[in-house]
């Protein structure tokens, strides 16, 4: 009664405000434009009062951080007790040239480890596969054995530093890596914490790095996460991914929908092994942009984690909060980097971190001013992981928790989210789930349409480019010092590889992948497989080969 | 008669946002566009400019490797006998690296700013400069 | 996989189907620019239609590895239809085909639909035809099948095979009563969804009420199963006196008289005698219906009377 009568006041007064004050002010000074929207293309209010967050009641939806529905963030005390975890992606060459950047982004302050991969190993082709040409240790580091894995992570202490691996397809053959790595190194795996990306779902909708067709792929995923949970009590098994889908044009409520709707999978499959989901579901981590229209990202962190909670809570029945808990990585827009103008994406970036922050991120990569025209230089790394340091030490935010909550503005956009998600649930289930929405292209179409609908946008400039569409100075456009792509990377990467083939056992390699394969034919879990295999110096690609004739290969149906 | 565009991506990179834009635009400014798909090799790509017979083959390349991507296609086309097909090229492309491009016999490059409009303002200059009008006017040559 | 047809021919039978379809030359002319090929068996037309959507793209992929596997080389023209705003078009078919490019022994080609409303291209029938005299023993014709270009594919191809997918409720009101005169073969792809017999059984019954000999079969073509199946069937058709040719000339025929009724009809309503009913409707001196009936009147003069 009481929300009812505020409501019905504040509607009131603001009728009379429009008449009264709005009215006749646009009268002089008309508004700029017929409608706002965000970058999503969602219709921004002029303005935000009580009477539009009447449905959103404090303590059910908004509620406590480190509690379900964990609206206000997965800890409850978040950067009072540390702040998130600085960690900036490295990769490039080989496994030592990457290894140095990894040591001086340590030394300036970074918390933690993120490697990036080149397109072969991303791809599960060796360096000397004929497809690798060209590419070997360029767009990321070249790892095709054990032997690189050990020369990555050098003179790093593995069970100080949690170590990320942006890796998919082949993401189960890097983490047996990983792991016997860290062994041959005498750490113990129950002290190892990092996270390894393997959301091969998103790839088939977004990333488009795939191997093996959908099912036997998320079968993989599902093997990792088993694995994982009885072995690595602080790994993440998973980084579900919105990050990719976003930046390949859809909406927010999209990236949200679309990830979970892929978690959601993937708890599906782990649980038809009839494992409890109270037992795996903590350690599902989640890994989201931050794009530049900062109210619609603050709001969309915010309803991602409201949703989860329900989720998991709901439609799986978990009894543990920590299951219902949403931790994410968050890395800025590359999209949203101009290569005109580069300096001007640190301002981008700050904007973008800091809707992250607000967002309740518990890991943070920033875009370099280089992200639209090369990989990360050194220079550019130092501002943006200062960027984020400032934010930490100096703009006062980490010392209150989730400040934006309360405002009406945030608090609408963040229910609409959540409401966009939900239906985008029940439209997956009508299409016959997940699986079959990859393959009937729902998801590719939708991103399709949305990356052409703001494509259009941009066109008409109903949506601008600083520097580029608008202000535009065609006098100067300042150049950059670019990190240097060493072309006898890949020469040096296909000699260790020799290096490696020359000394190992093959009688051990052929047995291994010789069961690699007979465990791929059965439901039985790849990873003693794949560990043993690892051990003996199989590479990569042989792996990824090898299950080829079993799995089949994916050819995508392309949709416009 | 609508221009014939070859859309491709070569390389391992998946990046296909750019490309099925361009794809889209170029169909609605009325020209026919073939995609090949993602993780293309240079010899796939030639050989489907050659059955397809395109004016244009448009190379879209993010990873950085169009120093070994474009010589690849220009010394297959030569080594195929095809001298009428135009390729241009977009993404994520060093400046410096235009003028080699250019040398090599690519036409265009788009960076990673230009409109969609401009691509296919450009489509339409290299085709009627470089393309094949010479051979509207009569028939087919003889076989060789 | 041993037979190859070089590069050159690929290079000279793309040219000349360009050639026909922008009409820069004839047909006679492009004719004279594929070389002479020694082969004199008649080529295998091979028409794949159905909805969108029912993975054709995929099945022809299959199919050519198979017809590959026998030693056959293999042309395939996939049609996709052109924008009917923007007459443009994008033809993505040949991606689930790809795997095929390194061998010679393929040749793919996308055609847009251009003026003939999502149906054939005009010229498909004359890019079939040079396909032919290129050499292929094997030519694939891939198009959507939506209006009128069901019964056109019936006059370019030997055997029809119209691919549609299990449907969900009411199973075959999806497809058109029609396409039972006009299949030689039907084949229910992605079986392994629920309705996949269903579906099959109702097909069935529709063929049997049509008196024609028809098979039904059951594939998963992403799977690569049950396309055995399907290869015997178009083998037996390809042998076989009932398959397409002859309706092929009997539909051509009838297309060739329409097409010239057409032609003759719009010369009357653009000569003087139409022109003035027009005048006479916009005057408000007849009404809709006076002035079709007087129109038909003169048309089918023209068309009967005509030599």
């Amino acid at each position: 009664m009481a929300i009812q009568l505020e409501r019905d006041d504040v509607d009131q007064a603001k009728d009379e405000w429009e008449q009264l004050t709005l009215l006749p002010f646009m009268e002089r000074r008309p508004e700029r434009r017929s409608s706002f929207r965000t970058l999503s293309g969602a219709e921004l209010q002029r303005l935000y009062t009580p009477a539009d967050v009447a449905d959103v009641d404090y303590l059910a939806t908004i509620g406590f951080p480190g509690q379900p529905p964990y609206t206000r963030g997965p800890y409850a005390t978040m950067y009072r007790a540390q702040p998130w975890t600085m960690r900036q992606i490295a990769g490039f060459g080989t496994a030592d040239d990457t290894n140095a950047r990894f040591r001086f982004l340590i030394a300036q302050g970074q918390t933690g480890i993120s490697t990036d991969f080149d397109m072969p190993t991303l791809m599960g082709c060796d360096s000397d596969d004929p497809r690798s040409d060209g590419e070997v240790g360029r767009e990321g580091v070249a790892i095709d054995s054990v032997d690189d894995m050990l020369d990555l992570y050098r003179d790093i202490d593995l069970e100080k530093i949690s170590v990320s691996m942006t890796i998919n397809p082949s993401a189960w053959i890097l983490l047996a890596m990983y792991l016997v790595a860290a062994e041959e190194r005498g750490f113990d795996w129950k002290k190892l914490s990092g996270t390894i990306q393997n959301d091969i779902v998103k790839e088939y909708i977004s990333q488009k790095e795939w191997v093996y067709p959908p099912k036997p792929a998320i079968r993989l995923v599902r093997d990792t996460i088993v694995f994982s949970t009885r072995n690595l009590p602080h790994y993440n098994p998973v980084n579900i991914s919105g990050y990719h889908t976003r930046e390949a044009g859809s909406t927010a409520i999209q990236e949200v929908a679309f990830t979970l709707a892929g978690g959601i999978g993937y708890v599906e499959e782990v649980l038809k092994l009839g494992i409890d989901v109270d037992s795996f579901a903590p350690r599902l981590s989640f890994f989201f942009v931050s794009q530049i229209d900062f109210l619609e990202e603050v709001a969309k962190f915010r309803a991602a984690r409201r949703v989860w909670a329900k989720v998991m809570r709901d439609r799986f029945g978990a009894k543990k909060a920590e299951s219902q808990r949403l931790r994410f990585h968050t890395q800025t827009a590359g999209a949203s980097c101009t290569a005109r103008e580069p300096l001007n994406n640190i301002a981008r970036t700050a904007i973008e971190a800091l809707a992250a922050v607000l967002g309740g991120t518990q890991s943070l990569h920033t875009n370099g001013y280089d992200e639209a025209l090369s990989i990360p230089s050194e220079p550019a790394m130092k501002i943006a992981l200062r960027t984020q340091q400032i934010i930490a030490e100096e703009s006062g935010v980490a010392g209150t928790i989730d400040p934006l909550a309360g405002s009406y503005a945030v608090e609408r956009l963040t229910s609409d989210i959540e409401a966009g998600c939900f239906a985008y649930f029940e439209e997956v289930e009508k299409r016959g789930g997940l699986v079959r929405c990859i393959e009937e292209n729902f998801f590719q179409q939708e991103i399709a349409d949305a990356a052409y609908d703001l494509y259009q946008r941009k066109e008409r400039h109903e949506w601008e480019l600083v520097g580029v569409t608008k202000y535009r100075d065609d006098t100067g456009n300042p150049k950059v010092e670019l990190h240097h792509v060493d072309e006898a990377a890949s020469e040096r990467q296909l000699q260790r590889l020799r290096a490696t083939k020359a000394r190992r056992d093959e009688n051990k390699v052929k047995t291994a992948l010789a069961e690699i394969a007979r465990v791929a034919q059965t439901d039985e879990n790849i990873m003693p497989a794949t560990l043993e295999a690892v051990r003996a110096r199989v590479t990569g690609g042989e792996i990824v080969n090898a299950l080829k004739p079993i799995f089949g290969a994916y050819v995508e149906k392309p949709i416009f | 008669m609508p221009i014939k565009v070859l859309v491709a991506k070569p390389g391992l990179d998946g990046h296909d946002r750019g490309a099925k834009i361009v794809a889209r635009a170029l169909r609605d400014a009325g020209m026919e566009v073939v995609y090949t798909g993602l993780h293309q090799t240079p010899e796939m790509i030639v050989t489907a400019a050659v059955q397809e017979d395109v004016d244009v083959i448009g190379v879209s390349i993010l990873s950085g490797a169009h120093m070994t991507v474009f010589p690849r296609i220009m010394k297959l086309l030569e080594e195929r006998g095809v001298d009428d097909i135009c390729v241009i090229g977009g993404g994520v492309i060093q400046e410096n690296d235009v003028p080699k491009l250019k040398v090599l016999g690519v036409r265009e490059i788009f960076d990673a700013d230009a409109t969609t409009q401009n691509l296919i303002d450009g489509i339409e200059r290299v085709v009627a400069e470089f393309g094949r009008a010479r051979k509207r006017t009569g028939a087919a040559t003889p076989a060789s | 996989m041993t037979r190859s047809v070089p590069v050159r021919v690929h290079r000279d039978l793309a040219r000349a189907i360009t050639a026909i379809e922008n009409g820069y030359a004839s047909f006679g002319d492009t004719l004279a620019t594929l070389p002479a090929r020694e082969n004199g068996k008649a080529s295998f037309v091979v028409g794949v239609t159905g909805p969108p959507g029912a993975g054709k793209s995929t099945l022809v992929d299959r199919l050519i590895e198979k017809f590959r596997a026998g030693g056959e080389t293999v042309a395939v023209i996939a049609v996709d239809p052109s924008s009917p705003f923007t007459h443009g078009a994008v033809l993505g078919d040949r991606v689930r085909m790809q795997r095929h490019s390194g061998d010679t022994g393929v040749f793919i080609r996308s055609m847009a639909s251009r003026e003939s409303g999502g149906g054939l291209a005009p010229t498909t029938h004359d890019a079939i035809a040079l396909a032919a005299h290129a050499g292929f023993d094997v030519i694939l014709v891939e198009t959507v099948g939506v209006g009128q270009v069901e019964l056109e594919i019936v006059a370019v191809a030997d055997v029809v095979a119209v691919v549609t997918v299990p449907a969900l409720g009411d199973s075959v009101q999806t497809i058109k009563a029609g396409l039972t005169e006009i299949a030689d073969l039907f084949v229910v792809n992605m079986a392994d969804r629920p309705g996949a017999s269903r579906t099959a059984v109702d097909l069935k019954h529709m063929v049997r009420e049509s008196g024609r000999d028809v098979a039904v079969l059951q594939t998963i073509a992403s799977e690569g199963t049950g396309i055995d199946d399907v290869m015997v069937a178009l083998t037996a058709a390809r042998a076989s006196e009932s398959s397409n040719a002859g309706r092929a000339v009997r539909f051509e025929v009838v297309r060739n008289i329409r097409d010239a009724a057409v032609r003759r009809a719009l010369a009357v309503l653009d000569a003087p005698r139409g022109r003035s009913v027009l005048e006479r409707l916009r005057a408000g001196e007849l009404t809709r219906l006076e002035a079709r009936e007087e129109l038909l009147v003169y048309a089918l003069a023209e068309v009967i009377n005509a030599d």
